[in-house]
């Protein structure tokens, strides 16, 4: 007994350590994304005069809305271990579908914004069931697959031509500011809030967590894995049509080729916040600063007269950058 | 001769030091064993020798020359093979293919063809030499886990190992196959190959080995020779202690019916099968490796389905198709592979011991970090989870420790009927011990607990009744007082 109680002093005194170097990596998980955003922001200060304008930031924070809220939708799948390629097609099912009904048939705005998200949260709800019912051995297939059908959807509803002439109150939430900050904005922390007390206070978020760390334990720790599942691809999907609303109001319209390769933008925003793509790991903040650096990055690039082309490329360099970083940092750790 | 020399290596991961100055050599032609609990360091000094890890100070030396072993490739190139628990094998090709994979039979220079008949000639050679004779054509993953290590070991021949490193090797192996491994191991010494064998098995350490290093809390204790050390000393010197008792048993009075089985049939089975498990007992479910006992008891746990039958769970029915009926019926079930089905490895022993009754960590509606806070600490200090560090991610615990988090997981269930699936797999006796104390007070706070085990000594040594299956049925259900090896072995195997 004496051997043993000595043992669990030990165990005591390596604690400190291992606590403090736990909490000091835990600062740079948390914050090594936003170290990230502030650094870019002071460069592009310096660079460009324009950049900290009042005009410019409101600017960026419109032109990153959609994304951020395509992004948290996105986080889910990913935290599964998961992933939902269909967004972007989702986005424009969905606005193809409001546009429809309140200009086509010139039916109440209010019921319009009804159809819009009531489309994506179903569409969404499909993946989850193709996902879960059929088992699809991976969501990257029943998603590829609802990409090109909800798209090809949209297509042959509109013709392939876009709706123009939305009402005011479609267009509000992407086009109204409250004093300078606009609506879509303010849209987007009330979904962050609302997401990070849902994904740590509340059991559904901790299952989702679980489901990405080992299916299969969560399974037997009696967690309902499919019931999960479907709602990630809905909310996913609900999401998707949210960023729709926005989209209608910045540009008027609704486009049956809106939102191409959105969902790509939103995997990188998850990405670059930190989340891994085998699951269980990602945070709202480290999504939001994902969605954050993205939109920074463009908008400064087009404030120094960057080509889009080279922009593309860039946006390629940051991911890769900020993953390698990750894996740099596990490394680190391991050895 | 030495083939290999350790002087003073240390080595600390965050500040903690694992591994504390170690010196020792390992002759040519030795089966050299390193003897320690679970977190005792060896696993840290075989990472070091395959190049997985760096040492931060000391010495190797390799045949009288000093050498530096920075990555795998360094020590698979001097002739270190290592075959780990886990096997690193690729079930989706073949034996030969296996055995090359790295180091290719080639028809001519680099960029030639690969020289299959040849590769397949080697491989069938090489098999033979460890007395198997296969064709080379055969699908690993068509293979059992006795021969799928055979294939590693026939690998590390391939590639002229001098010195082949065991990990816990006969871990998941049926009592036929270790049979087979040991004497292979034999054979091999007599041509002089060399080995570092790990493994919690003292029998069979007794049976194989020449000399222990021991290893405690990342310090050598000493080396010896196995003739001359017993059983009961190798234990002593590895915890530091005498260990009075392996099997802590204690009888508590038994009481009400605690979990009823009627007429369970599983899929793809015609047997029905029925019994009974008691309060104040422990039912122990003994049998060869496919009787089919981790089948019965996933079938009652609702993990996989069954066909028919009925389950009662304290004399009331209860209707069990998926996990989350069983585990509200009051059933813990704790799984035989704690890393793929019981933890969730890169999250907080936090997150892990709260995850299946969150309910009860809840305040108006949401989680409370406190509380599940204050849950986790209780836990860590009552089961001595070391380091009670709550925040620390399961994966980086010992084997014992992992499975104490997961026992810790269906406590806080509120469960009344426990299953384990061999509780004590690959954990060292020290950490043994403090299970079976578990259990015992479990037991004594009126849960009805089974066992399942493939370790006869310790269904013998912990359970009040047993159960013995046999492909698929119950041939036996004998007394604590009726029970022995011989019994169990017959009933097990049919006779």
């Amino acid at each position: 007994m004496e051997q043993r109680s000595s043992s669990i002093e030990m165990g005591t005194k390596t604690h400190p350590a291992v606590n403090t170097r736990g909490n000091r990596k835990a600062i740079v998980n948390k914050f090594g994304a936003l170290l990230g955003l502030v650094g870019l922001c002071l460069i592009l200060s310096i660079l460009t005069p324009s950049f900290l304008k009042e005009d410019n930031l409101m600017n960026i924070a419109r032109q990153s809305s959609i994304n951020a809220l395509l992004s948290l939708g996105m986080l889910l799948p990913i935290l599964t271990a998961g992933i939902d390629l269909s967004v972007g097609s989702v986005l424009a099912f969905a606005i193809i579908s409001a546009g429809m009904v309140t200009v086509t048939w010139g039916m109440s705005p209010v019921l319009g914004i009804f159809v819009c998200l009531g489309v994506g949260a179903l569409a969404g709800w499909l993946n989850g069931i193709l996902l879960t019912k059929l088992r699809l051995p991976h969501p990257f297939i029943s998603t590829l697959g609802t990409m090109n059908i909800y798209r090809g959807l949209a297509l042959i509803i509109t013709g392939a031509s876009p709706i123009f002439g939305f009402s005011y109150t479609m267009n509000f939430v992407g086009q109204e500011n409250v004093g300078i900050i606009p609506v879509s904005f303010i849209l987007v922390i009330i979904a962050c809030i609302f997401f990070h007390i849902f994904l740590t206070r509340t059991s559904t978020g901790k299952y989702i967590y679980a489901i990405g760390g080992n299916k299969e334990a969560a399974r037997l720790s009696g967690i309902p894995v499919d019931r999960m599942l479907i709602l990630v691809y809905t909310i996913s999907g609900f999401m998707a049509s949210l960023g729709g609303l926005v989209l209608i109001g910045r540009t008027n319209s609704a486009s049956p080729i809106a939102g191409l390769s959105y969902e790509l933008d939103a995997i990188a925003a998850v990405i670059i916040g930190g989340a891994s793509f085998f699951g269980g790991v990602g945070t709202v903040w480290g999504t939001l600063i994902g969605a954050m650096i993205i939109a920074v990055l463009r908008n400064g690039l087009n404030l120094l007269g960057t080509s889009s082309d080279l922009q593309t490329i860039i946006i390629g360099l940051v991911i890769i950058a900020a993953v390698y970083v990750d894996v740099l940092r596990r490394k680190s750790s391991k050895k | 001769m030495v083939l290999l020399e350790m002087k003073d290596v240390s080595k600390s991961f965050s500040g903690v030091q694992v591994l504390h100055n170690i010196n020792f050599e390992i002759q040519k032609g030795e089966v050299h064993v390193l003897l320690g609990e679970n977190g005792a360091g060896k696993s840290t000094i075989i990472k070091i020798l395959t190049g997985a890890y760096l040492k931060d100070t000391g010495e190797i030396t390799w045949e009288g020359e000093k050498t530096n072993i920075t990555e795998p490739k360094d020590a698979i190139n001097i002739g270190i093979a290592t075959i780990y628990q886990e096997l690193n094998l690729i079930p989706q090709l073949s034996i030969a293919d296996n055995i090359f994979l790295g180091h290719e039979r080639k028809r001519g220079g680099r960029f030639s063809l690969l020289d299959r008949v040849q590769m397949k000639e080697k491989a069938k050679q090489l098999m033979e030499r460890l007395g198997q004779t296969v064709d080379p054509d055969e699908l690993v993953g068509n293979l059992g886990v006795g021969q799928q290590q055979l294939v590693e070991i026939a690998k590390a021949l391939s590639l002229n190992a001098k010195l082949i490193i065991m990990d816990e090797p006969t871990a998941s192996l049926s009592g036929q196959e270790v049979e087979q491994l040991l004497s292979t191991v034999e054979k091999l010494r007599e041509q002089g190959m060399t080995f570092v064998y790990i493994s919690h098995r003292l029998e069979e350490i007794k049976r194989i080995g020449d000399r222990i290093t021991v290893l405690r809390d990342g310090t050598k204790i000493t080396t010896v020779p196995v003739k001359t050390t017993s059983v009961d000393q190798m234990i002593e010197l590895m915890v530091g202690r005498s260990l009075t008792q392996k099997y802590p048993k204690k009888v508590f009075k038994k009481g009400k019916e605690g979990l009823r089985i009627e007429n369970l049939k599983l899929k793809h089975s015609s047997n029905k099968l029925n019994f009974t498990a008691y309060q104040g007992e422990i039912l122990g479910i003994s049998g060869l490796v496919g009787a089919g006992r981790t089948e019965l008891m996933r079938g009652i746990f609702g993990a996989d389905q069954i066909d028919s039958g009925k389950v009662y769970v304290f004399g009331e029915q209860k209707i069990i198709q998926k996990p989350q009926d069983a585990i509200k019926a009051g059933i813990a079930f704790i799984t035989e592979d704690r890393k793929g089905e019981g933890l969730f490895l890169d999250q907080s022993l936090i997150f892990n011991k709260t995850i299946s009754k969150l309910r009860r960590v809840k305040e108006k509606g949401l989680i409370s970090y406190k509380k599940q806070k204050e849950v986790a600490n209780q836990y860590v200090n009552d089961l001595k989870i070391r380091p009670n560090n709550i925040n620390l991610m399961a994966r980086n615990l010992s084997g014992g420790n992992q499975q104490k988090v997961v026992i810790a997981k269906w406590l806080f269930t509120e469960a009344r009927v426990f299953i384990f699936d061999e509780p004590t797999r690959g954990i060292d006796v020290g950490a043994k011990v403090e299970v079976y104390n578990l259990i015992n007070k479990l037991v004594d706070s009126g849960a009805c607990v089974i066992i399942v085990s493939s370790e006869l000594p310790e269904i013998l040594g912990m359970c009040d009744r047993i159960l013995v299956m046999h492909e698929g049925t119950i041939t036996a259900d004998l007394a604590r007082s009726k029970a022995s090896q011989e019994v169990i072995m017959k009933a097990a195997t049919g006779g």
